[in-house]
């Protein structure tokens, strides 16, 4: 065989290194794309099927913990959200039904403002941050969380509450066309979660955008979520589409389903087992198939931050 | 297969020996290799997010399908004549058995970080643990005496003691539905498999208790 000498290659045939990665993300995103159009519901992969969308946000050290967060793939990929399947792995498989665009918003309630907003409406005048928080499972598991949102507390006061909302309730997306988990009555639907109007305004209360910079997916609990890192994971409420503001508790789905076993309040607490289970260590995902269990923090490690809300209160009997 | 064929009765025999015990031998390896694979690649996607609770659930569903499975055996030869199945019986017996210690000892070492006092206080608080690990506890003297020396030793008294193999069924469904957090489904799909095994052993003794106790029945005198 012939050797040939090499071709000369002009400089501007070389491709950037940035452009090269931009060709194969779009080259990942259209395959992306064509297999969600050929593929049958629940037959995609756990990686989402079109790379979410980056976003702004500033770095909120004050509110993040130190502890080294879980991967993308682990965030994304074990998961309870029942409204697309029971088991842990089945939200990433099944979520690709749902539209987090367009999205609204219903305020209701003791408010002065109320009414339908569009989530762009929602959004608008908030600017994002990153929290780093802990998250700890009713199932005895937990993860570290790298959230970008905004104090749920701002968002909040924009409909200015009266003196009579006491509480907040959250209410979970109701389609099962877009949330095929809500064909079967595993729980009843629509989901709901509640807070004291004093938790939802604590600081570290977060209405979630997005994680590890980038927009939520679908299996996170996209468009808008909250999360409460000082409680069980149930409490906070996924893709919401209604935020009421209200005199009296509201009911919890979980607390309604079963209620001897989880309660309105749910905070994090070693001491108060789960009738099943104990809460006094967790599963850290992540650690080693061998590495054993970590102790459980009161409030998950936010006791400082957040005792103040419960002075007083037997948590043995608001657990 | 069938017992008509001019072949030797050997080849029968010979075909169980090198064939369809090697086999079923590997069939059932399939799950430990699946669980071994995943943890000794950690992390691999095959076990996703949480290895440690991935590798209990295959590794009870395993020890359950086998003992469903081994339960099946008898009905089985009954329907089709052919006693060469209950050669088979023995191994399926053995591996239910070994995935259900398997299981206890990643619940032992993965979940419970082989916290000692944890895993003691589960076992007498906590129902559906107390359920499996007395199902755990019934298969072992099963195990112990699945050898053909402890057959012929224990003559009659084997069957009889074999028999806990239906109160070790019930148990190891019973721990599986107390266990499960809401979607009752699978565990019921046991819970009717489970009912369909034993309740055809019923039928088929009152049917042979009517059957003999009848005065009128044809060729008894």
């Amino acid at each position: 065989m012939p050797i040939r000498p090499a071709a000369a290659i002009r400089p501007s045939e070389i491709t950037a290194e940035r452009f090269f990665h931009m060709r194969r993300d779009v080259l990942a995103g259209a395959l992306g794309l064509a297999a969600a159009s050929v593929l049958p519901r629940g037959a995609r992969g756990a990686a989402p099927v079109t790379p979410a969308a980056a976003l702004k946000y500033t770095r909120n050290a004050r509110y993040s913990v130190a502890d080294k967060p879980n991967s993308y793939e682990d965030i994304t990929s074990y998961n309870n959200f029942y409204e697309f399947g029971v088991d842990k792995s089945d939200p990433a498989a099944n979520a690709g039904t749902l539209h987090p665009r367009p999205w609204s918003v219903t305020i209701a309630g003791e408010a002065a403002v109320t009414g339908t907003f569009t989530i762009e409406d929602i959004l608008k005048p908030h600017p994002l941050e990153e929290r780093i928080y802990r998250h700890r499972c009713v199932e005895a598991w937990s993860m570290v969380i790298p959230w970008v949102g905004f104090p749920l507390a701002d968002l909040l006061q924009r409909f200015q509450p009266t003196s009579r909302a006491k509480y907040v309730e959250f209410t979970t997306l109701l389609d099962p066309k877009q949330m095929p988990g809500q064909r079967r009555a595993v729980l009843e639907w629509p989901y709901v979660e509640g807070l004291r109007i004093d938790e939802a305004m604590h600081p570290l209360a977060l209405m979630v955008v997005g994680v590890y910079g980038r927009e939520l997916p679908n299996q996170n609990g996209a468009p808008l979520r909250v999360h409460l890192p000082w409680k069980y994971g149930f409490k906070s409420a996924k893709s919401i589409v209604r935020i009421r503001f209200t005199e009296r508790q509201p009911a919890n789905t979980w607390a309604l389903s079963s209620p001897g076993e989880y309660g309105f309040y749910a905070n994090v607490n070693p001491k108060v087992d789960h009738p099943r289970w104990t809460q006094a260590t967790e599963r850290h995902i992540g650690d080693g198939f061998l590495a054993g269990r970590r102790e459980t923090l009161l409030f998950n490690g936010y006791a400082d931050q957040v005792a103040s809300l419960y002075q007083g209160m037997d948590l043995r009997r608001y657990f | 297969m069938s017992t008509a064929s001019p072949r030797a009765p050997g080849s029968i025999e010979r075909r169980y020996r090198l064939l369809y015990k090697p086999l079923l031998f590997i069939a059932c390896l399939v799950p430990l290799a699946w669980c071994v694979a995943g943890v000794l690649a950690l992390p691999v996607p095959t076990l996703g997010a949480d290895p440690p609770r991935k590798v209990l659930g295959i590794l009870g569903h395993t020890a359950l399908n086998l003992l469903l499975i081994t339960l099946t055996v008898t009905p089985l030869r009954q329907l089709t004549g052919n006693a060469h199945l209950l050669r088979l019986r023995r191994m399926l017996g053995v591996f239910a058995f070994s995935y259900a210690l398997l299981h206890f000892i990643t619940y032992i070492g993965a979940i419970q970080g082989f916290s000692w006092s944890l895993i003691v206080k589960d076992i007498y608080k906590r129902p559906y643990i107390t359920i499996g690990f007395a199902a755990l506890l019934l298969l072992l003297p099963l195990a112990l005496t699945s050898t053909n020396g402890m057959m012929r030793r224990l003559k009659r008294r084997w069957q009889s003691l074999h028999r806990l193999i239906y109160l070790i069924a019930i148990l190891g469904v019973w721990h599986y539905w107390w266990q499960v957090k809401k979607d009752i489904r699978e565990p019921l799909v046991y819970a009717g498999l489970l009912a369909v095994l034993l309740g055809w052993r019923l039928w088929r003794r009152r049917r042979a208790t009517s059957k003999s106790a009848s005065p009128t029945a044809p060729g008894t005198t």
